[in-house]
């Protein structure tokens, strides 16, 4: 039988590196920035992607894992316009995250709204703790 | 599309070239944060000039239009949003974050060749767009000299 461990849990959670860059204070930024929600039987991803086109987003799930991926496009100013300031991201981006559990890939849900990015991913049935009944002798 | 299996990372910052003059630049946060349980954040924010307007590009993930503030001063452009804190959902608790929530606001001080009566403001998917179209004629106003 599976405990839920809420500690382990945390030590589970983690993302791959390939999603890294260095920005112009040698910070070392991931993009999407990711935060995670948990319940017994539901994972939540949050990201915030501002002006990324819905048609530009890609989700996959596989077993524990779920891959965020996709493009925002450069702005195209046309002739006779010059940038003056500029701190926006454009490119690609690709972005893997380990769940603690195996996912219902049927079951998930995703919305972008104003923004942000909110992924529900349902626990995989064959994934949660049975409870087994103990019969009397 | 990109690979899971293969690092892509093609996102990058482009510095643009620093502003000539004082044509339109940030200016430091007018009002302290008037809600120190909020956390407020700088959007990111692109600007570019075309010959007939200025246009800010600035990142407010969540704000609405109901939050969405934007007030001139002066000279002073300040725009602020306020995020709308959703309640968590049932029964989850923050397992992993990499990013904090909060508000935005962030102020710019605009050139006398802004026509202040023509701004426009547009929010779609999260990125808050303000085009400051340039007056006409602002600067060179020719006065006649009548003869004596």
């Amino acid at each position: 039988m599976v405990r839920w461990d809420p500690i382990s849990e945390l030590a589970r959670f983690q993302c791959d590196f390939d999603g890294l860059f260095t920005g112009p204070s040698g910070t070392v930024h991931q993009f999407p920035a990711v935060n995670a929600w948990v319940n017994e039987n539901e994972a939540y991803l949050t990201a915030e992607l501002p002006g990324v086109d819905p048609n530009e987003l890609e989700i996959n799930v596989e077993g524990e894992t779920v891959t965020l991926s996709g493009k925002r496009l450069p702005f195209d100013l046309g002739e006779n316009a010059e940038y003056r300031r500029r701190e926006r991201l454009y490119g690609e981006f690709n972005r893997t995250l380990q769940l603690p559990f195996r996912v219902d890939a049927n079951g998930v849900e995703a919305k972008l709204n104003r923004g942000v990015l909110t992924v529900k991913l349902p626990r995989a049935e064959e994934d949660k703790p049975k409870k087994i009944a103990i019969k009397a002798a | 599309m990109a690979n899971a299996t293969q690092p892509t990372q093609k996102i990058q910052q482009q510095e643009a070239p620093a502003p000539q003059g004082a044509e339109f630049t940030p200016t430091p946060t007018p009002n302290p944060n008037p809600d120190p349980e909020r956390r407020v954040f700088m959007p990111r924010t692109d600007i570019y000039e075309t010959p007939d307007s200025i246009v800010v590009l600035a990142e407010m993930p969540g704000v609405d239009e109901k939050g969405l503030d934007i007030t001139l001063e002066k000279n002073v452009l300040t725009i602020t949003g306020r995020i709308d804190n959703k309640p968590l959902p049932q029964g989850a608790r923050l397992a992993y974050e990499e990013y904090e929530t909060g508000d935005y606001q962030r102020a710019f001080s605009i050139s006398n060749e802004v026509d202040r009566d023509r701004i426009e403001a547009s929010l779609k998917q999260g990125v808050l767009t303000i085009v400051l179209s340039k007056a006409t004629q602002a600067c060179t106003r020719k006065i006649a000299v009548k003869a004596e």
